[in-house]
């Protein structure tokens, strides 16, 4: 069904304030979110937005679409009821780093092997803001913050590395102050048939301001970010001299310059979404090292799980007819009573 | 018969016999469930009345042997109608020592007791704890008319012929026990072999040897000089109709399709595998045709979470469990408690606290699932009380869950779970519809809008045009829907959500006692849940000693019926036996302020009729009856405080 009036992003904001902090990043997303799928034209009253707990979790309410704020790190369960249940519905999940990988991080496992037609937007802010600064799974080791005055001791995981580990199809990151680049991945996300996984960079501004700087600044973005294009050599840089490359005989990359030591643009890797172990070596490694990589790591075609369910029940209705109540009843052995 | 014709041999004279209670009992890879399981079809397609009681362990496969690994199946039939597996059985069917030293102090004084005695070696004596052989000398034969025989050797030399390996040709030897048992209680092979030739199709092998199995265990019993055990139980004369023999989890997983069919909402079962409860699983999971959708989920939160965004979404949410995968869904519970959507959450009840005794009985979760949550957070409760009752039960909690958009526990438990009673298959036709209305009107909706008498909230689903909405854990505001942290609106919020709980109970029938006298008198007995069997015995048996008592077995246990806290109070005393430590007792005492007296057994294991008949007698003032029928007699059933 096609509309005939062109959305604008007016009306995909609800009536509701918006109540987060101001300066929070999780406004670029909204905006860039409502302005997405206002050009998509999607239809509002087919399409859901269901959340878990934490700032990140309170999108569905801002958003002129169905709204479900769950309970703390459950949200993909709804999700997948949804689907099983209507799996026309377009249900979009929003989550951060302690709601979808800390508290939900079960959840979040087995919707991304399951292979449930979710679009997941997680929040990655290295904190906790909703509870007012304690770190989070995704927060660096040492960081001090109220719950580790002294710095933390444990060591934090990449979200991707995870959603890829967990066997998820399609695997995603940008960051809340790339807005081009972001409405971009939004749109591949939207587009993708099958469980989408993105993380999103985003700046909290309370607890954990300037996280990210360090390569997303203005200044140092070209040198400490390689944005992925598939299909296309991976150079990175302000000149665009820097590449990734294998180095010869192992499984490693490592930064190589154009032109140094002989090495050409035919040294480099190709990024290719469909090759797992590579995405699994993008999704590990970070700055200062190696720069960040953004853009779609990982995307390969599977069947959708809610149409494996219902494929299922189709193909033994077809063969075996609709089930009869009555008859399921009187089946096996019975007797009559005078 | 005429005069002349020729008469069996005087010990071949079948005795009629009212009723039976046989125990069949061995190791757990003996395959007692299956034949007990089958002894109860073939009994049912008799035409007996019949309760059974299956008792197995927790470990799969316990080492051979030991005393924990023994498997138990008791199976009362009878011709008139039965309440209950029976207290003691008659026949216990001992293939090795520790069935016998776990069962025997249960066996009737004067009981048959068949002996597998190939089993009765030096290492198995050992496993089960005897010094020496009970078998050999007069000891049991003092107190129980004993079979010895081989059943090991004699079932061996049956299948030699079919060329198994040893291994192989042992394991049809509970086959074996059931041919024996079939001879004597004048059972047909038939369905058996019908039923083994349908399994085994595709082992054409192993299905000859267990035929051959049953047939020579039948023959023994022809031949042999066992004469003296030939008995017949005939028909019950039960109501006329089509009739079948239900577990309760299969009559609940029907149920749950009846419940989808008649309010023509698509049934969406979340699960996660836990005893006793996961038939209900496997059951609706090969019911696929009859558009019930069901998901195995990563644990049992997940389960209930895909429940309740099915039934968001406009489908109908079931989960099933036990208590502790309940006690996991306790946040989600009071998460669908606040958004209000229709939601079935099925408790089979087993031995508590936190793993507790998995695979045993009890009815102790009833406290757990009226208030087990955080902030007010009422919701209604319903108990089935037999294992055929959960068909309708699954379908009356159905129907009260999606009238008052509300999420509702229906608690069966263990016992009528796995144990299974005859049912008069109902005619789909004559089931009432459950009437579902969708919102679709865009004018002057919101999400919390109320139906006026029932207080349920308005139901839009997701895909409906112009009502898109937002819902939601924080509370809302009465007149929008909306978000609100309003001191007086929550205030309001929670009485209305407590008063459309109550309100329940404007919409079911009164309560009516299960046998007495409702103008009241000496004694009430109150039960809920699978305790009816043994409470109506017991409450027969001590009507017919002149005893003035009555009983009442409430259904709804949250909200109870308007008439309750009347009836009670017409009574001088009032009783409450539970599978529990005194739960229901206490409820009755706070909400009616009566002095109701809790009689309590936790022992994994059903009440036994002469319990609950003795505590009777003695709250009258009259004397107990001693039981002096087994060894173990009415042990540890105690009176509990209620308050």
């Amino acid at each position: 069904m096609t509309q005939l009036t062109q959305l604008t992003k007016k009306d995909l904001a609800s009536d509701q304030d918006v109540r987060w902090c101001p300066g929070c990043g999780d406004y670029a997303i909204l905006t860039s979110v409502q302005k997405t799928l206002a050009e998509l034209n999607i239809e509002r009253h087919k399409t859901v937005f269901v959340s878990g707990i934490g700032c990140s979790s309170r999108f569905p309410y801002y958003m002129n679409t169905y709204g479900f704020h769950t309970i703390h790190g459950r949200a993909p369960t709804f999700a997948t009821g949804i689907k099983l249940a209507n799996p026309e519905l377009d249900v979009w999940l929003v989550t951060g780093d302690g709601d979808g990988l800390s508290i939900g991080g079960n959840h979040m496992l087995h919707v991304l092997r399951r292979n449930v037609t979710v679009r997941i937007l997680l929040f990655n802010n290295r904190i906790y803001g909703l509870t007012k600064g304690q770190y989070s799974p995704t927060s660096e080791r040492g960081k001090k913050a109220k719950s580790t005055p002294d710095g933390s001791v444990d060591f934090p995981f990449s979200p991707c590395s995870v959603a890829l580990g967990a066997n998820a199809p399609f695997v995603a990151r940008t960051s809340a102050n790339d807005a081009r680049h972001l409405g971009e991945m939004i749109k591949r996300a939207a587009a993708y048939k099958g469980v989408s996984f993105m993380e999103i960079f985003q700046n909290c501004n309370v607890f954990n301001d300037g996280a990210f700087d360090y390569f997303t600044d203005r200044d140092v973005a070209a040198d400490s970010q390689i944005m992925l294009e598939n299909g296309k050599p991976m150079i990175f840089g302000k000149q665009k001299t820097k590449g990734l490359r294998l180095i010869p005989g192992k499984l490693e990359l490592e930064v190589v310059e154009l032109g140094k030591n002989g090495i050409t643009e035919k040294d480099l890797l190709v990024h290719d979404e469909h090759n797992a172990a590579q995405a699994f070596l993008l999704s590990h490694i970070e700055p200062p090292t190696y720069p960040m990589p953004m853009g779609v790591l990982y995307s390969i075609d599977r069947e959708q799980y809610e149409l494996g369910v219902t494929n299922q029940a189709t193909a033994i209705i077809d063969k075996k007819g609709k089930g009869e109540l009555q008859a399921l009843l009187n089946s096996g052995d019975t007797w009559t009573v005078g | 018969m005429s005069a002349s014709a020729p008469q069996p041999p005087k010990s071949m004279q079948r005795v009629e016999l009212d009723s039976a209670v046989i125990r069949f009992a061995g190791d757990s890879g003996d395959g007692m469930q299956l034949t007990g399981m089958q002894f109860t079809n073939t009994a049912a397609l008799v035409g007996n009345d019949l309760a059974t009681f299956p008792d197995y362990p927790a470990e799969i496969r316990a080492p051979a042997g030991t005393t924990f690994g023994v498997s138990g199946f008791q199976i009362h039939f009878s011709s008139h109608e039965i309440f209950t597996p029976g207290d003691s059985p008659d026949v216990l069917v001992a293939m090795n020592p520790a069935a016998l030293v776990t069962n025997l102090p249960d066996l009737k004084r004067g009981g048959l007791l068949v002996l597998n005695t190939g089993a009765f070696t030096e290492g198995n004596l050992t496993k089960a704890g005897y010094k020496t052989n009970p078998i050999e000398g007069t000891s049991l034969d003092e107190k129980y008319k004993v079979i010895r025989i081989d059943v090991t050797k004699r079932n061996k030399e049956a299948v030699a012929a079919v060329g198994l390996s040893s291994k192989e040709a042992d394991r049809s030897k509970n086959l074996w026990t059931l041919g024996l048992m079939y001879w004597m209680y004048s059972r047909p092979l038939e369905p058996t072999i019908k039923w083994i030739q349908d399994k085994f199709g595709k082992m054409p092998k192993i299905a000859e040897a267990n035929i051959l199995a049953l047939k020579a265990g039948h023959a023994y019993g022809e031949t042999a000089e066992i004469g003296a055990f030939h008995y017949n139980v005939p028909a019950a004369k039960l109501p006329p109709g089509k009739y079948r023999n239900i577990t309760g989890n299969t009559a609940t997983a029907w149920g749950i399709v009846a419940a989808g069919q008649l309010s023509g909402l698509p049934v969406m079962l979340g699960s996660y595998p836990i005893t006793p409860a996961s038939d209900i699983l496997h059951e609706l999971s090969a019911l696929k045709r009859f558009g019930v959708k069901t998901f195995q989920a990563e644990d049992e939160i997940a389960a209930i979470g895909s429940a309740i965004g099915a039934s968001y979404a406009g489908g109908f949410g079931v989960t099933t469990s036990s208590g502790p995968g309940v006690a996991l869904k306790t946040e989600m519970i009071g998460l669908a408690i606040v958004v209000e959507l229709p939601l079935l959450i099925i408790n089979v009840q087993r031995g508590g606290p936190s793993t507790g005794l998995p695979t045993k009985t009890e009815q102790s979760d009833l406290l757990q699932s009226i208030y087990g949550r955080n902030g007010d957070s009422p919701l209604p409760v319903l108990a089935a009380a037999s294992a055929a009752e959960c068909f309708t039960m699954t379908i009356e909690a159905a129907r009260i869950a999606i009238k008052f958009m509300t999420p509702v526990i229906l608690l069966t438990d263990g016992y009528m779970a796995n144990g299974s009673e005859p049912w008069k298959i109902p005619n789909v036709a004559d089931l009432p519809k459950i009437p579902v209305t969708f919102r679709t009107e865009k004018e002057g909706f919101h999400p919390f809008l109320r139906d006026e008498k029932t207080l349920a909230r308005t139901w839009a689903v997701p895909g409906t045009p112009d009502l898109m909405h937002r819902i939601g854990g924080i509370e809302k505001d009465y007149d929008s829907g909306n978000i609100s942290y309003a001191p007086l609106n929550h205030e309001k919020m929670t009485r209305v959500r407590a008063q459309k709980v109550a309100n329940v109970a404007l919409d079911v029938p009164p309560a009516k006692l299960e046998i007495g006298n409702e103008a009241g008198g000496e004694l009430i007995v109150v039960g809920w849940g699978s305790t009816l069997g043994a409470i109506t015995s017991a409450v027969n048996e001590c009507r017919e000693e002149g005893i003035d008592v009555s009983y009442l077995h409430p259904r709804y246990m949250n909200p109870f019926q308007s008439n309750v806290g009347d009836l009670l109070k017409r009574f001088k005393k009032v009783l409450v036996p539970e599978m529990n430590n005194g739960q229901l007792v206490k409820i009755l005492r706070s909400t009616y302020l009566v002095d109701a007296i809790g009689f309590s057994k936790v022992q994994g294991k059903p009440f036994k009729i002469s319990e609950v008949a003795n505590k009777i007698r003695e709250t009258v003032g009259r004397k107990a009856k001693l039981d002096t029928d087994t060894d173990t007699g009415a042990a540890g059933a105690r009176e509990v405080g209620g308050g």
